[in-house]
């Protein structure tokens, strides 16, 4: 099993004074860029430092909010692509729905693969419902557009012999010509997230890595399942490598300090939900009949926990987490046998996408949580 | 109802009444809450009412997806019907997709009913022509709609709700950038042959009610009627109100397949 680092980069100083809004309305006022500096340099020094714990890196990106002060994904990335050395690189990922110029993210992560000399994983991601609106993408046409820009980029990244034309639905070029060409061959290795049966069986079909977020004991056996199908559909092999899941981690010398880490970074997970409501279900971007449902019965977010019930994702316990199987806290003992349950019970993951870093989680502690996972929990998941 | 191949594009089509031919384009939401202003439309006209494409929860075909496309698909529908001096009533998103149709060609049209017209933008680039629903909480959106009591979802039936659903989704697929509107339409609204009705709401949140003046001083034959105690749905708020109006304006001084 391979691990990476991810951090939301969050600006959570702001947290308190924006209360239940987080994302999208919030006046950039309240962002202080002084502070917002420190934290950038602090976050970028303990992705570094996973060069050195043999950890690989994770980036993703949001817009217009506090929890997450990544608003340019390859940006961190390039900055990494030259301050590391010898792990990989995760951009989970660039929302190409939502990129209006295709060719240009072409461009940027075949830039980002030659100065990490071929260390860049490739990421395409549908983007969370309440990023239509900063991005002003049309919702309801959404995932065509996200399939032509996949196939744009791709062919960008492998053409070779000059110019070729493109005149698609949503995207035109008449000379598409991408300098540098990437230093993988063919390309940087494809990733996408998935957050259902139907979209784990459509990537599936074409053989790419799935990253599964958050999705707990109850809902990645079915996607899991779902993707091997699409696999199989597709002529590809679902191998364990063909799999990611991304839970929060908190390890420490006692249970009380790897829970505590824990409790903390959790604080992404509560804050993810605190989005004002109308910005959860653009028109079309959901199926209708859930979109119906959430319109007549506006409830927070629940998870479900592993032996039935659930519980509220915005004032979830370590316990419930843990649980559900979405974090997972203790001394390194405890959290190696979390992992190592959770692997078993999915069938096999090839890649724990951790979130290391989260909330009020401070410098030193991140720097502890990752320096004994890498020493103490790494080691024994290379074995799974 | 009837459903029709036209151009490819199946249609379903709803005709009722007796009286001189109307041309009826629904709005964007709550066709169930319209249905009472449509069955009383088809007392004074012989009503054409089509659902558009994709609201009547087919897929469109692929290349099916601008106002553009709604437009001649309804002119076609006229030349198909053989409707002559056709009073052409659209409600919002249908009188977008109503003045598209009547700067293309106003040979079949007698009159031109305008409910709160989306589709033309004035003011500068910082200025929103239409208010951005999708901001706003679900309570505030309604109330930009409605001068009184809002729509309760809570009493819609399950597939009443999932037309909501799927009539937002529609609206996005053709109408979601530009905002609503067509940059090029207000350029040609003096092709616009036919009389204008222009109805307006007093308290359409909207549509801003000087929207409907601004489009009236573009059109050769228009004159705008605001209608107090009504927001962007008149024609659910204020039925007899709205119903008066057209009856008394030259949507209903047509002539059945008088040619002109």
């Amino acid at each position: 099993m391979q691990v990476w680092h991810f951090s939301e980069m969050a600006y959570h100083p702001a947290w308190e004074e924006l209360g239940n809004s987080l994302r999208n309305v919030v006046p950039s006022r309240v962002y202080d860029p002084v502070v917002g500096a420190d934290l950038y340099h602090r976050y970028l020094d303990e992705w570094a430092l996973c060069d050195e714990l043999g950890i690989n890196i994770m980036v993703n990106e949001h817009h217009t909010t506090a929890t997450c002060a990544t608003s340019v994904c390859t940006i961190p990335m390039a900055i990494l692509a030259r301050e590391t050395k010898k792990v990989r690189l995760l951009c989970l990922g660039m929302p190409i729905a939502n990129r209006m110029d295709a060719v240009r993210v072409a461009e940027e992560y075949a830039m980002l693969d030659v100065i990490s000399r071929g260390r860049v994983e490739m990421g395409f991601v549908k983007g969370a419902p309440f990023e239509v609106s900063p991005a002003n993408s049309n919702p309801a046409t959404l995932m065509e557009r996200f399939w032509e820009a996949h196939d744009l980029i791709l062919k960008a990244l492998t053409t070779h012999d000059g110019p070729f034309n493109w005149e698609g639905e949503h995207f035109q070029y008449r000379q598409v010509n991408v300098w540098p060409r990437p230093y993988q061959t063919p390309h940087p290795p494809v990733w996408m997230t998935v957050a259902s049966p139907g979209s784990a069986e459509a990537v599936g079909k074409k053989g790419y890595v799935i990253a599964s977020l958050n999705t707990g004991y109850a809902r990645t056996p079915t996607i899991f399942d779902a993707y091997r199908k699409g696999a199989e559909a597709g002529g590809h092999k679902p191998t364990k490598d063909r799999f990611g899941y991304l839970a929060l981690v908190g390890v420490g010398e006692t249970e009380e300090e790897g829970r505590r880490r824990a409790h903390q970074i959790l604080d992404y997970s509560r804050t993810t939900p605190r989005a004002a409501a109308q910005f959860w279900f653009p028109p079309g971007y959901t199926a209708n009949e859930v979109t119906a449902q959430r319109l007549q019965n506006p409830g927070p977010l629940k998870i479900p926990l592993r032996d039935g019930g659930e519980f509220t994702m915005q004032t979830g316990s370590v316990d419930e987490f843990v649980n559900a199987g979405i974090a997972f806290a203790g001394t390194p003992d405890t959290v190696f046998e979390q992992i190592k349950d959770f692997n078993d019970h999915v069938g096999g993951i090839g890649h724990l996408l951790m979130m290391g870093q989260g909330g009020h989680l401070s410098h030193d502690d991140t720097v502890a949580n990752l320096t004994l996972f890498s020493r103490e929990v790494l080691p024994r998941l290379r074995e799974l | 109802m009837e459903t029709i191949d036209l151009a490819g594009v199946q249609l379903d089509l709803d005709v009722q009444g007796s009286g001189p031919p109307m041309l009826y384009l629904h709005p964007e939401h709550y066709a169930h809450l319209h249905a009472p202003f449509v069955d009383r439309l088809a007392e004074r006209w012989t009503l054409y009412a089509p659902r558009h494409p994709g609201f009547d929860g087919r897929t469109p075909p692929s290349d099916f997806r601008r106002v553009d496309d709604l437009a001649y698909l309804y002119l076609d529908l006229l030349d198909h019907l053989g409707l002559e001096s056709v009073a052409l009533l659209g409600a919002s998103f249908g009188g977008w997709i109503a003045l598209e149709m009547a700067v293309r060609s106003s040979a079949r049209l007698k009159a031109l009913g305008l409910i709160a017209p989306l589709g033309v933008k004035f003011g500068g680039r910082s200025a929103r022509g239409f208010t951005d629903l999708s901001a706003l909480p679900e309570a505030d959106a309604a109330h930009c709609l409605f001068a009184g009591p809002t729509p309760d979802h809570a009493i819609f039936s399950d597939a009443e709700m999932i037309a909501v659903a799927r009539d937002r989704q529609y609206l996005a697929y053709y109408a979601w950038k530009p905002y609503l509107h067509n940059p090029a339409l207000a350029r040609w609204l003096h092709r616009v042959a036919a009389p204008v009705h222009l109805l307006w709401g007093a308290q359409d949140g909207y549509a801003d009610p000087a929207l409907g003046g601004a489009l009236a001083e573009r059109m050769p034959a228009a004159r705008l009627e605001i209608l107090p105690g009504a927001g962007h749905y008149p024609q659910i708020e204020r039925p007899d109100d709205t119903l008066a109006a057209l009856a008394a304006g030259p949507c209903a001084t047509v002539a059945p397949n008088s040619g002109d």
